[in-house]
């Protein structure tokens, strides 16, 4: 991806699944590429597991720190369904990319909603190009269920025109803040790597 | 050196760079991360949480008095409850430079109403000042204190959700170093006594014309001009929407936006064609600027409510679409709901059962009234819920119609509760109060408060005792129930002896956050012997994520949830709730 153009990215999924994190590694990566960075997310409840959205924007001068509805170049939905909430988004040529774990929202549970039967079909109807991935399944492989957010910023990365030098760099970064054991940043660069080579 | 900053982390570096000596404040969305950002600075800057936001301005006004540059910071419906010190504020002016961080919440995503805090500047005629971005956000709340230095005056800082929440490049400052003018006594500023109110009032007109004239020429007011066709007046986020929609066109910023600087704005006017004023919520800019006789379009085309975004300048300006409609039907809904592990669960599963009307306030159990637990039927302002309740039981006693239980949160109860619950017994009411003591201001982050016994700075302090305060204000020892807050047995029981009686009575359920245990502990874990269930739903009916239906309609309890509460294990009837290891 030529460094001028804009790039466009809204994250979603629901309360608790590590999305606000995964926004600011991304950030924090398209601002050592050199990109001017803008995001913005609303989380006031977050974490009572409602919907989350978090929409990440740079290029050259970005104003705006929400995407235009038909701007996006990628919805990185954590969650099996959450991501049809916003395909106005997408833009022409967009992708989504699709966590396939299902969490069932309580309004179904009883039973004032439908939980959809094939998404996946929902998408193709509306010619969407999705890429799905079971990554709530990697991770229980992985030993941990907390990296489902590394391993669909990983997917996501090896979309992006970006050094994964770099990737690398700000990850170890993270873990080193956050003092996470050894054990703990092996699972999470197992999880990037995983993500990335799916 | 550059930092990618949200609203408010860029603020408390502010804070920390214009020499501040004291913050105080309550939390409230979006306002909250500010002081939680600025402790980074404790060194420097002392902050603490208040109990409410009254009480946080009353002492930035007297830090002010005594010197130092201090900041009080508040959601916007905060500054209603601190509204009574502002108005005086105003008059008496500043000493040290004093702030006020109104955060106002477009779109309502975690409040009660939108309210457009300008309007306060306005009536307490007071300079506000609003940032577009983070690093305005940094190089206003330092411009602020200087103005209010400079002009003798509190000083309303706006922010927006947008502004508040959403991160942008921030080049960082050095800070300055602002000695302490120290108190002096000054009976003509400090007392507003009517005698030096009516002077100190000329004062203010004089103070709002001087503003305006500042409003001119300074920094804060960014003229951008380019095609003389289109004009745009236009504050805060929504000039970062209008970028996007007019690249070309030619822009009048306010940053400092009351007073407006009319000279600079009939000017501005003069220059183009067509002139449009982009600004969230109320016509503020727009009615003054149509008094001057100014033709502009506004609000006539622009909605006056929730925020704004590219697409909604675009639509309504340009009637223009650029994208394909895309509408998914029937998506289940996904409100936020009280967490697996939730001490409010089984409270509010009772108040369900016993079937009463529930006078509610602000906070996570105000998750209560959603479905399935469906618990609460009013919800008006923090402390609210006590004086609804009361004042229901008053009226029906012209037309009894139920039973009442008022429920209000630990930090509630501390922030306006207190005054509420000695208004019960003073006027002798009869009310049932609920108190949900978590121990934690949960709803905004988990914030420490009186009740806690620990401070913003990480101080051991007195804890508040919530028994003995009850107590004090006139509630009898036999009618003053703690509870354990997970065992469904004993709070029914509770309930049932409290609401037979007739004089006023206080429950308190007690049970932790599930965010403020420690990080080792040793969660329980349940699931479904799917031999035993019969599929009777009744665990449903709790409201807990981590419970859902499988496809013989049989419930699961998804192990990455749940938290082992047990309180599904209390209301199934047929055993089928089991422990196993984690
Ligand atoms: C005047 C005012 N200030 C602040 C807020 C933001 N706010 C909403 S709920 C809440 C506190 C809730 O704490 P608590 O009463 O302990 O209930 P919990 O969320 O812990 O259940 C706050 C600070 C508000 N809505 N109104």
């Amino acid at each position: 991806m030529a460094k001028k153009n804009n790039i466009n990215i809204l994250i979603c999924g629901v309360g608790g699944q590590g999305i606000l994190l995964a926004s600011e590694i991304l950030s924090e990566v398209l601002m050592k590429v050199g990109y001017d960075v803008k995001k913005s997310e609303i989380h006031g409840m977050a974490q009572r597991g409602g919907s989350v959205e978090s929409h990440i924007r740079a290029g050259k001068k970005v104003y705006s720190p929400l995407i235009k509805k038909g701007e996006a170049d990628f919805i990185l939905s954590f969650e099996s369904i959450e991501g049809l909430r916003y395909l106005e988004y997408l833009s022409p040529k967009g992708k989504l990319i699709r966590n396939t774990q299902k969490i069932i929202p309580l309004t179904v549970t009883i039973g004032n909603a439908e939980y959809p039967k094939n998404p996946e079909k929902i998408a193709k109807q509306n010619d969407i190009d999705t890429i799905s991935i079971n990554a709530a399944e990697i991770a229980r492989q992985l030993g941990s269920d907390k990296v489902v957010n590394i391993i669909l910023l990983g997917v996501l990365a090896k979309f992006l025109d970006i050094d994964k030098k770099i990737w690398d760099d700000i990850l170890l970064n993270w873990m080193k803040a956050k003092k996470l054991s050894q054990k703990i940043t092996k699972i999470n660069s197992s999880a990037f790597e995983k993500g990335f080579n799916s | 050196m550059k930092k990618l900053l949200s609203g408010n982390e860029a603020v408390a570096r502010g804070i920390y760079e214009a020499g501040v000596k004291f913050a105080s404040a309550y939390p409230g969305t979006p306002s909250t991360e500010i002081l939680e950002n600025v402790v980074q600075y404790k060194k420097d800057v002392y902050c603490e949480w208040a109990p409410n936001e009254k009480v946080a301005l009353e002492a930035v006004i007297g830090a002010s008095m005594g010197g130092v540059r201090a900041i009080s910071v508040m959601k916007h419906v905060g500054l209603n409850v601190a509204a009574d010190p502002l108005f005086s504020m105003a008059y008496i002016g500043s000493n040290g430079g004093i702030v006020i961080i109104t955060a106002d919440e477009p779109s309502m995503h975690s409040s009660q109403n939108e309210q457009d805090n300008r309007h306060y500047a306005r009536a307490a005629k007071i300079p506000c000042i609003e940032p577009s971005d983070s690093q305005e956000a940094k190089d206003f709340i330092i411009a602020a204190f200087e103005i209010s230095e400079k002009f003798d005056t509190p000083v309303l800082f706006r922010m927006t959700t947008r502004i508040c929440h959403s991160k942008s490049i921030v080049e960082l400052g050095k800070k300055k170093e602002v000695p302490s003018k120290g108190f002096t006594k000054n009976f003509q500023k400090y007392v507003v006594l009517p005698a030096n109110a009516r002077k100190l009032h000329l004062k203010v007109e004089e103070r709002l014309k001087k503003l305006e004239k500042y409003g001119y020429n300074c920094l804060l007011n960014k003229l951008e001009i380019n095609d003389s066709k289109i004009g745009i007046i236009t504050n805060g986020i929504a000039y970062q929407y209008a970028k996007e929609v007019f690249p070309d066109a030619s822009i009048l910023k306010l940053g400092l936006t009351f007073p407006i600087p009319k000279k600079l704005i009939s000017e501005f006017a003069k220059k183009v064609k067509t002139l449009y004023v982009i600004e969230e919520l109320e016509p503020f800019f727009e009615e003054q600027i149509k008094a001057m006789g100014i033709k502009i379009i506004g609000k006539d085309k622009l909605p006056i409510t929730f925020e704004f975004n590219t697409n909604i300048v675009e639509e309504n300006l340009l009637n223009r679409k650029s994208y394909r409609e895309i509408e998914v039907k029937n998506l289940p809904p996904r409100p936020p709901a009280l967490c697996p592990g939730c001490p409010h669960r089984a409270p509010f599963y009772t108040l369900h059962k016993l079937d009463v009307n529930v006078t509610g306030d602000i906070g996570c159990y105000t998750l209560g009234g959603l479905p399935p637990l469906s618990a609460i039927h009013t919800c008006v302002c923090m402390g609210a819920s006590i004086g609804c309740g009361y004042g229901i039981e008053k009226a029906m006693e012209q037309n009894p119609t139920g039973k009442v239980v008022a429920v209000i949160g630990d930090s509630t109860f501390v922030h306006s509760g207190i005054t509420e619950l000695i208004n019960v017994i003073y006027n002798k009411g009869i009310s049932t109060i609920c108190i949900m003591d978590n121990s934690i201001t949960a709803m905004t982050g988990h914030q420490e408060h009186p009740g806690t016994g620990k401070t913003l700075m990480g101080e051991q302090t007195h804890k508040l005792d919530l028994i003995e305060l009850v107590k004090a204000c006139g509630v009898k020892k036999e009618n003053l129930r703690p509870v354990n807050a997970f065992d469904l047995k004993e709070i029914m029981t509770v309930f049932k002896e409290e609401l037979a009686k007739s004089e006023p009575s206080v429950i308190i359920t007690q049970g932790p956050c599930i965010f403020i245990e420690p990080k080792n502990k040793k969660w329980k874990l349940f699931e479904i012997d799917s031999e035993k269930c019969k599929a009777c739903s009744i665990c449903l009916q709790i409201g807990c994520p981590a419970i859902s239906k499988s496809d013989d309609n049989k419930a699961v309890i998804d192990p990455i949830f749940c938290l082992g509460c047990t309180v599904c294990v209390q209301v199934c009837p047929f055993d089928s709730i089991i422990e196993i290891k984690r």
